[in-house]
């Protein structure tokens, strides 16, 4: 369906400009034409005629619009006006017509830029993770925003936008080139791989083929075609593995877990300090010191909302997709190995009802949507148990394998003992006071699992395929009392795996075989391309 | 407390060890005239700093806001006066497949990079530090945490070393 792919060079959807800006100057310009218009109609069908304001007239309005009639600049200034919006045109078309990107099999490559070029490729190998981003208004017309996170700080490609079809499937193309899986290998088993989404696309979206139907298939079609891909679940429904969703987001336990959260507690006690304040000194005034911090609070929580209302999460045979959003949709495809730490951890006051989150680090940053700044690395808002096990399976499926799923559960609940977990000694109760007996660490054949807190429970669990580096590390502190901190490094991002106070031996125990590990595991580890030693069979791997 | 971190590590385990060491590590040390560079920057830093901390009570002319400069300037004369120890307690050794560094008396850390996660090797020179020939290794790998940086090298043996490692991390050059 598509040919994006055939290493020549590309053009975004058509409406691109529109989506980009366009969009918000035809508004002004509306507005500005709804303001004068009163003025228009008293020029034409008025009955003051326009050289009656007699010259003596005081009635200097100020008014730019009757100044222009008095000096008879009327024409000059339309002429003015439409030079200026045929410039802005064609700056917004020359902008799209330059703006071009190519996918051979090594590189996704971005041009754009009038008069400074820019231009930006991204290796196919060195991908994170692939977002789609469908903001309302294009969501509206069928347009999407395909992001390609590449490693590193502001290293992504973007193209956006794309037509809601041709970015799904530019995304299954380029992660099929990404997989290691060769163009030549995957052209054998393309018929199987291509075929059902080719056909099943072109049976759903009249049109996906060339625009020119689409035109002929009339506005009714057109707009139930919209409606049905606005209305469709995130998840792709054309993949061979049927990606369903892991993970069942339950709107009361959504709600009740945004009201129990530490934000919501802190907007609770800020409103009710604020109440406090105002009667006791009688400051009405107070409200506006306080109330753009509460207001922020509380947009925080809405968007958290509406944001996991239609939370899903899947596996596809190449990695992981998480998708968000109620109106402004993104949907990410992180593919196997680009899960550098994967951290559960329990609030408080969501001990009662067993929900956990679980959050990631990753090695890019999607600069979408940051607003609630939770999807780029909480990966599950709010689970039981269950869902904490689905989806840690999802991510790390090397670490938690059925054998090592008990020993992640006590990494969660077990009040600490004998229980696999070389926990801290008795004497770092000075430093760990009701943590001590729980805190500690467990070493598997592929991971190292962290637990740590008792109140603020918390297990972080990094693959040894993705350890960077680590430390050991004993301050004047710990010293006399026999201990030592260990630090697991990955790549930055919202968890910093660390152990605090463990025992000093256990501590060099600890950093001597997480240090072998990660070399052993290093070597072996070929996860970045998942699909080049699992063969033409395709879609096996789950 | 901090006696152990100073004699050569295999014998500094006898006792009751509480520091941390690696046994059979064989630790190189840098150059004996880093101790210079880095007196010299603190004499500067230091003094930078501590007149600046005076700046307050010359202002005020309160007595007591005196103490601010004086704190300041103990503080950087007992950094100062430490300098040796401190640098003879920088460390690393080139093991098989990963580099280990190890700096710190009071605060010690020791750091274990694979070398096949090494994404670069970078050497830099201060002007203080190329007065006396001496350059400085850092190692970048994906994880900002990882933080290995090795002072007081001879620029001959930093340049020596960096190319080692450069070909030690090409030829184990893992995924990030």
């Amino acid at each position: 369906m598509t040919d994006f792919t055939d290493g020549q060079w590309h053009r975004l959807h058509r409406a691109t400009p529109l989506f980009r800006g366009g969009l918000a100057l035809l508004i002004i310009i509306g507005i500005l034409f709804g303001n004068l218009r009163d003025r228009f109609i008293d020029l034409v069908f008025g009955d003051s005629p326009f050289d009656g304001s007699s010259p003596g007239d005081p009635d200097y309005e100020a008014e730019a619009f009757e100044f222009l009639i008095r000096e008879n600049l009327l024409l000059l200034a339309l002429a003015g006006l439409v030079l200026l919006l045929a410039l802005i045109t064609a700056g917004f078309w020359l902008s799209w017509r330059l703006h071009t990107f190519r996918i051979t099999d090594e590189v996704v490559e971005v041009r754009s830029g009038i008069l400074f070029r820019t231009n930006r490729k991204g290796r196919l190998d060195r991908i994170q993770g692939i977002n789609i981003a469908r903001p309302f208004i294009p969501r509206l017309f069928g347009a999407a925003k395909l992001e390609i996170s590449v490693a590193g700080n502001d290293a992504n490609v973007q193209l956006s936008y794309l037509r809601s079809a041709d970015a799904d499937a530019l995304r299954r193309e380029i992660l099929l080139l990404a997989s290691g899986a060769r163009r030549h290998a995957s052209a054998a088993d393309g018929s199987a791989v291509e075929q059902p989404p080719g056909t099943a696309a072109a049976v759903e979206h009249p049109d996906a083929a060339p625009g020119a139907t689409a035109d002929r298939a009339g506005v009714g079609a057109l707009l139930e075609d919209r409606a049905r891909e606005f209305l469709a679940p995130e998840l792709d429904p054309t993949l061979v593995v049927e990606p369903e969703s892991v993970v069942r987001m339950n709107v009361g336990r959504l709600i009740g877990s945004t009201v129990l959260s530490d934000a919501a507690i802190a907007l609770v006690l800020g409103t009710a300090a604020l109440v406090t304040a105002i009667v006791v000194t009688g400051e009405v005034l107070l409200v506006f010191g306080v109330l753009p911090a509460l207001l922020g609070i509380g947009g925080f929580l809405i968007a958290r909302i509406t944001r996991s209302l239609r939370y899903t999460i899947a596996s596809t045979p190449d990695g992981v997709r998480v998708g968000f959003g109620l109106l402004s949709t993104t949907n990410e495809t992180l593919p196997p190995g680009r899960i550098h730490s994967v951290r559960v951890t329990q609030p408080l006051l969501w001990r009662p009802f067993g929900w956990w989150q679980i959050a990631v680090n990753r090695a890019s940053r999607s600069s979408q949507q940051g607003a609630a700044g939770q999807q780029q690395t909480t990966i599950l808002p709010v689970g039981n148990l269950d869902d904490v096990r689905a989806v840690l399976r999802l991510l790390l499926p090397e670490v938690a394998t059925d054998e090592a799923l008990p020993l992640l559960e006590r990494g969660l609940l077990s009040p600490g003992g004998d229980d696999g977990y070389t926990n801290s000694p008795r004497r770092a109760r000075a430093l760990r006071w009701f943590s001590q007996p729980r805190n500690g660490f467990a070493l598997t054949d592929t991971g190292v699992l962290l637990r740590t807190g008792a109140i603020w429970r918390a297990l972080t669990v990094v693959p040894f395929a993705r350890v960077q580096s680590a430390s050991v590390r004993q301050g004047p502190v710990l010293r006399p009392l026999r201990l030592a901190a260990v630090h697991v490094h990955t790549v930055s991002g919202p968890i910093t795996p660390r152990l605090g106070a463990i025992d000093r031996e256990e501590g060099i125990r600890f950093f001597g075989l997480v240090t072998a590990e990660a070399i052993r595991s290093g070597v072996a580890d070929t996860s970045h391309r998942w699909r080049a030693s699992a063969a033409p069979a395709d879609g096996a791997p789950a | 407390m901090t006696d152990q971190t100073e004699a050569a590590p295999p014998t500094a385990t006898e006792g009751a060890p509480r520091s941390i060491e690696l046994a059979g590590t064989d630790w190189q040390r840098v150059s004996p005239k880093y101790i210079v560079v880095d007196i010299v920057g603190y004499v500067i830093f230091g003094a930078i700093m501590t007149v600046a901390g005076f700046i307050p009570y010359w202002v005020s002319g309160w007595a007591p806001s005196a103490l601010l400069g004086v704190a300041l300037a103990v503080l950087f004369l007992v950094t100062i006066a430490l300098t040796p120890r401190r640098v003879r307690a920088i460390g690393y050794a080139l093991r098989d497949d990963d580099l280990l560094f190890r700096r710190g008396i009071l605060f010690q850390r020791v750091v274990a990079v694979p070398y096949g996660r090494m994404q670069l090797v970078d050497i830099s020179r201060g002007p203080i530090a190329r007065a006396v020939g001496l350059a400085e290794l850092k190692f970048v790998t994906a994880a900002a945490s990882t933080g290995v940086l090795i002072p007081g090298l001879p620029l001959a043996e930093a340049e020596r070393l960096r190319d080692h490692l450069v070909a030690v991390a090409e030829s184990r050059r893992a995924g990030l």
